[in-house]
């Protein structure tokens, strides 16, 4: 995945599923050849890809956060700068709001899909709302309404936090798989903090550090 | 799951099939996992045109004997305050829910600890007390959530949630078959309609007569008593041989244990008592641990108010001292650790 031909990669899904870190993951993944992040969450102030900005700015990656960000005053604004990403070689990663947070994706609709793009469902079995492979569905079709794209794949994003073992994400194979099944939609790859986790046998395992951050 | 979708899932495992609502960060979780859950159990979700009209639908349906929750933050919870106080005065169990955010008036949005003095002392006018539950992990937010509605059906008051913008909107597995129900009173007094099979029922905060209105409330304060007597709710860490005993609750109390284990590593034995429970506050423990520890110290995300409650809990026989960020700001565990191993060169401990 991470040697996607597309330069504009959409991670959305529903809140909570580990969009942000698969975001940062992926723009981090991706610094060497020129990327840039661009924090589109205008739904929810807390646990955002502005918390990993000194990080990614050190490895080299472009950050376009919202102006007020992780203030009081933290509005849904659209940096203005967001429209260079349609014009430069960068690989561009938008980490987008959950749910119906994806609306602000729409406002792009045209630029994105005039530069080419691969739009990535994160999926994570253990969310109650998605852990029907049917509901995870509907919210997938729900999300495209809102932004007017199209999903391209899926990304097996299945955990439970600091309790996620090898067999969490294992036992999230056939979820995913039945997800893939019923949207048509590859699972491009499955997702998992460090190494221990990576399920045996899983092909496409993208091995992430932990980017939210730590309040205790 | 999220904190705010724990409690939301827990209320309807507790048969709650009702919910008002109005949205404001950092709850709004609440009212949307509601508002897809609750049509899927055969109960009602519902968008208030404000949060007074959420809490005075929160007492009418109530009054009909059915369970029913209202959530919000801060600025909200104020709003609410006027129904709270007239579901204390009708006798009816509810939940209500404060994700705290700071304040005061609209505040901020980032968490916040310091409606404390609101939720223990003055969510409402007249003679009253609330029972106020302090959730520390989003498990809690579940267990204390069930444990709520059966605290409110057993003493026929509101129960408050104090939360914070952290926990509620924090990530951590939850399992739901960890609470065990209690045994629960019938509800005679609701008016649920009896096709004239008894007397009718009426629920009503005004009463007339200043004796009547005074027996009514010697009544409930003797519940009050019953409810101090039995349901002080308090975690222990690291306490037996605590010199410095930290008091946290929520989110804080997280920190606090951090900072407890930071600062036993450079020599100052700490530990934390967090207080479940806000009101009754676990004054007796307090006391107890007064016998043993040679300091407190309360860490908040306020200016400091729950601070009061421990030196009254203490009598003063120890020195108090405080902690605290306010404005959204959260306590890093190293600032704590540190105000630790300074209260230990102060007081020679």
């Amino acid at each position: 995945m991470v040697g996607s031909s597309k330069r504009i990669i959409i991670v959305a899904g529903h809140f909570g599923t580990g969009k942000t870190n698969v975001s940062v993951s992926l723009a981090l993944a991706s610094a060497s050849r020129g990327s840039v992040i661009i924090d589109l969450d205008t739904v929810n102030p807390y646990f955002r890809a502005a918390d990993s900005v000194p990080e990614l700015r050190a490895a080299g990656v472009r950050t376009i956060i919202p102006e007020y960000s992780n203030t009081n005053v933290d509005i849904p604004t659209l940096p203005p700068e967001i429209a260079s990403v349609f014009f430069s070689d960068e690989t561009a990663i938008f980490d987008v709001g959950g749910d119906d947070g994806a609306a602000a994706l729409g406002v792009y609709e045209r630029d994105i899909s005039r530069v080419g793009y691969e739009m990535l469902y994160v999926i994570n079995m253990y969310r109650l709302l998605i852990a029907d492979p049917e509901d995870a569905v509907a919210v997938m079709r729900e999300i495209e309404g809102y932004s007017r794209l199209r999903f391209t794949g899926i990304v097996n994003n299945s955990n439970l936090g600091a309790e996620t073992t090898r067999e969490t994400v294992a036992a999230s194979v056939s979820y995913a798989e039945c997800v893939s099944k019923l949207t048509g939609l590859p699972v491009v790859f499955t997702s998992v903090i460090g190494d221990a986790r990576a399920p045996e046998g899983v092909e496409n395992v993208f091995v992430m550090d932990d980017h939210t951050k730590k309040l205790f | 799951m999220k904190g705010n979708e724990a409690i939301a899932e827990a209320a309807i495992n507790a048969g709650c099939l009702y919910y008002f609502g109005y949205p404001i960060t950092p709850q709004t979780e609440i009212s949307e996992y509601m508002a897809k859950r609750m049509p899927k159990v055969g109960g009602l979700c519902l968008q208030a045109e404000s949060e007074i009209a959420a809490v005075n639908m929160l007492l009418g349906a109530s009054a009909s004997g059915t369970r029913a929750m209202t959530s919000s933050s801060s600025p909200g919870i104020s709003l609410k305050s006027e129904g709270i106080s007239y579901l204390v005065g009708s006798d009816l169990p509810a939940v209500v829910v404060n994700v705290q955010r700071g304040g005061p008036g609209l505040g901020g949005i980032q968490p916040s600890q310091a409606d404390y003095y609101q939720a223990t002392k003055a969510y409402g006018h007249g003679d009253m007390h609330l029972i106020v539950l302090a959730p520390s992990t989003v498990q809690e937010m579940a267990t204390l959530t069930g444990e709520a509605f059966d605290l409110a059906d057993i003493y026929r008051t509101p129960v408050i949630i104090l939360a914070d913008g952290a926990i509620g909107q924090m990530m951590e597995p939850v399992d739901f078959s960890e609470r065990k129900p209690r045994e629960l009173p019938e509800k005679t007094w609701a008016t649920c309609g009896h096709r004239g099979a008894r007397k009718h029922n009426i629920v009503n905060s005004l009463l007339m007569e200043p004796e009547e209105l005074e027996r009514s409330i010697r009544d409930r304060f003797e519940r009050y008593r019953k409810i101090e007597e039995n349901e002080v709710m308090c975690e222990k860490y690291m306490t037996d041989d605590a010199d410095i005993v930290v008091v946290a609750f929520g989110i804080a109390a997280r920190i606090a244990k951090t900072a407890a284990q930071i600062a036993r590593s450079r020599g100052v034995k700490a530990g934390v008592l967090r207080p479940i429970t806000l009101w009754p506050f676990p004054n007796k423990e307090i006391s107890a641990l007064a016998d043993t520890a040679k300091a407190f110290l309360s860490v908040e995300l306020s200016m400091g108010q729950m601070v009061t409650d421990v030196k009254l809990a203490c009598e003063c026989r120890r020195p108090v001292d405080f902690f605290g960020r306010t404005g959204g700001v959260i306590p890093a565990p190293a600032d704590v650790a540190e105000k630790l191993c300074a209260m230990s060169r102060e007081l020679s401990i």
